[in-house]
């Protein structure tokens, strides 16, 4: 049960912390991680494994808003095969 | 980072959050054939119950797909057996009847619309067909989510001329009885000519006779994706680009849509039926087929040129989008209803888009004249031309073409209605009220046309 997080919006202290913080709360491991500047705005990409996650889809779907939120930047959660469907042939 | 593209992802993210991109709908086919019963309470129960019971877990199997897989699926929607076919077998029965069934079955299992309150009369009437296009206006009236289809034309039947002039009584019709919801009926009534019978889109929606019980169709969208992609290339780019450009996003869109009816397939043990790989606007900004038009260089939709454009989106959405499917049906293609597009609505408020440009654009996109406004005092006769001109185009070229069309009763040319919703709103347009009775009046059945000698 693999799945991307997307984190989006101003550069701010404690980003990674905020997030990884969440997943570690809710039981998702944390795979692989990357950030970058895209056209001047914070893009950090964490591959994750949601199968221990202890909460339902529609729990874990309300906090990530809610940290949001929180952090004014965007935040989205999406199954690898999403773009496995999108970007492969 | 070897494992993923952060380029693919970040796209595919933007698609979703910033340019509209999305499911349109989840439409499950049910097959009411065997719910036809001389007794019309026993007949109105059994499509009740079949479809409530097929449907249960439609919704809340969607929603839980969508929200696992942080897929945006709009609709949610049922389409069944034109029920003219089960009027048949009760000729004393009120078919609006029926339609109330239709509308409390929907509504009990959470679905946005329910089509299939529908006539196949493309050769002429069968036992119950009259009776069911004479009770549309009250159907329609008197229920929220039915969806009406009329099939009048056909490329190897002809046009069924004494069909036509019904429904353009129909329409006006229908638009009077709703005139106090701002003639919602009429948006919920669409002729057709070569109706397809596995689309998942309304108002069109019916489930063929041909098709198995019950099936999953999935209707895809994303005009806001085609048209960000094409904002990000060159405007001195050869057109084979834009056409490359549009295949490659196309066939990512129905990638997606291919995945969701996988995935509800799999969940509801239920066929997955065929991918309707359109690209249908809302009147969100930007999510726009008129946009991707003018992206490709027209200042306005509707100049010279809009044709010829939308030819080319037509073809490339279908050449993308077959690879990427199991199964292509229903309208796949391009829209272009005017209070759905916030572009067209643009377009047909300066005045660059006309009723007759529009028909000119339907020889080559994926329906018809759809969604468009018309001064309330439009006489049947006109409307009946209208939909005679456009089943005549879609007959001649063996493609669907359809008009759905608003009469604003009360108003003129250059107000407004506004439907809310998905369903928008617009201007009235014009239209060319010279009289064609005489011609609607024959009745009778235009003649198939050649198919070869084609010039």
């Amino acid at each position: 049960m693999k799945a991307f997080i997307t984190v989006v919006g101003k550069d701010t202290v404690g980003v990674v912390a905020r997030v990884s913080g969440l997943c570690s709360e809710l039981g998702i491991n944390i795979e692989d991680i990357t950030q970058s500047i895209l056209q001047g705005m914070f893009a950090m990409i964490m591959l994750v494994d949601i199968a221990g996650c202890n909460v339902s889809h529609e729990e874990l779907r309300s906090r990530i808003d809610a940290l949001a939120g929180e952090m004014d930047m965007q935040i989205t959660l999406t199954r690898q095969e999403v773009f496995d469907a999108m970007h492969t042939i | 980072m070897s494992m993923f593209n952060t380029g693919d992802i970040l796209e595919t993210i933007e698609m979703f959050t910033q340019e509209n991109l999305d499911v349109r709908t989840v439409t499950m086919g049910i097959s009411l054939l065997d719910c036809i019963d001389p007794d019309p309470a026993k007949a109105c129960e059994k499509v009740y119950r079949k479809i409530t019971t097929r449907a249960a877990k439609l919704v809340p199997t969607v929603d839980a797909i969508a929200a696992e897989y942080g897929i945006p699926i709009i609709n949610k929607r049922i389409s069944v057996t034109p029920i003219a076919m089960l009027l048949g077998a009760c000729p004393d029965a009120d078919p609006v009847d029926f339609a109330k069934a239709l509308d409390a079955a929907g509504k009990a299992v959470g679905v946005n619309f329910v089509g299939g309150y529908t006539a196949l009369v493309h050769k002429g009437f069968s036992a119950g067909d009259k009776r069911l296009i004479e009770s549309i206006p009250r159907a329609l009236a008197q229920t929220d989510i039915v969806c009406s289809s009329v099939n009048i034309g056909a490329t190897k039947a002809g046009l069924n001329m004494d069909a036509v002039k019904m429904m353009g009584q129909a329409v006006r019709k229908t638009a009077e009885m709703t005139a106090d919801r701002q003639c919602i009926g009429a948006a919920k009534l669409v002729i057709f000519c070569n109706a397809p019978e596995d689309n998942p889109f309304m108002a069109g929606a019916f489930h063929g006779a041909g098709e198995p019980d019950c099936e999953i169709h999935v209707g895809v969208s994303g005009p806001g994706a085609v048209r960000a992609a094409l904002a990000r290339l060159p405007k001195d780019a050869p057109i084979d680009e834009v056409a490359s450009l549009v295949k490659r996003t196309a066939f990512k869109i129905t990638r997606v849509g291919q995945l969701v009816a996988n995935l509800v397939s799999r969940e509801l043990g239920v066929p997955a039926g065929i991918i309707d790989l359109s690209l249908a606007p809302t009147p969100a900004i930007g999510d726009s087929v008129a946009n991707i038009l003018e992206e490709m260089g027209l200042e306005t939709c509707g100049c010279c040129g809009t044709t010829a454009c939308l030819a080319l989106l037509n073809d490339a959405v279908k050449k993308g989008g077959v690879m990427a499917s199991n199964h292509v049906g229903g309208l796949s293609g391009a829209f272009i209803p005017v209070s759905e597009d916030a572009g067209m609505i643009h377009a047909a408020e300066t005045g660059c888009l006309t009723i007759e440009k529009l028909e000119a654009m339907t020889a080559v996109c994926s329906v018809g004249i759809d969604m468009v406004i018309i001064p309330g005092d439009t006489p049947a006769s006109v409307i009946s031309g209208l939909i005679a001109d456009e089943a005549a185009i879609g007959m001649v070229n063996s493609k669907t073409t359809a008009v759905r069309v608003i009469p604003a009763i009360g108003r003129k040319a250059g107000e407004v209605l506004d439907f809310g919703g998905l369903l928008g709103y617009g201007p009235i347009m014009p239209i060319n009220q010279k009289d064609p009775s005489v011609f609607i009046n024959r009745g009778g059945r235009l003649p198939a046309p050649m198919q070869s000698l084609k010039n």
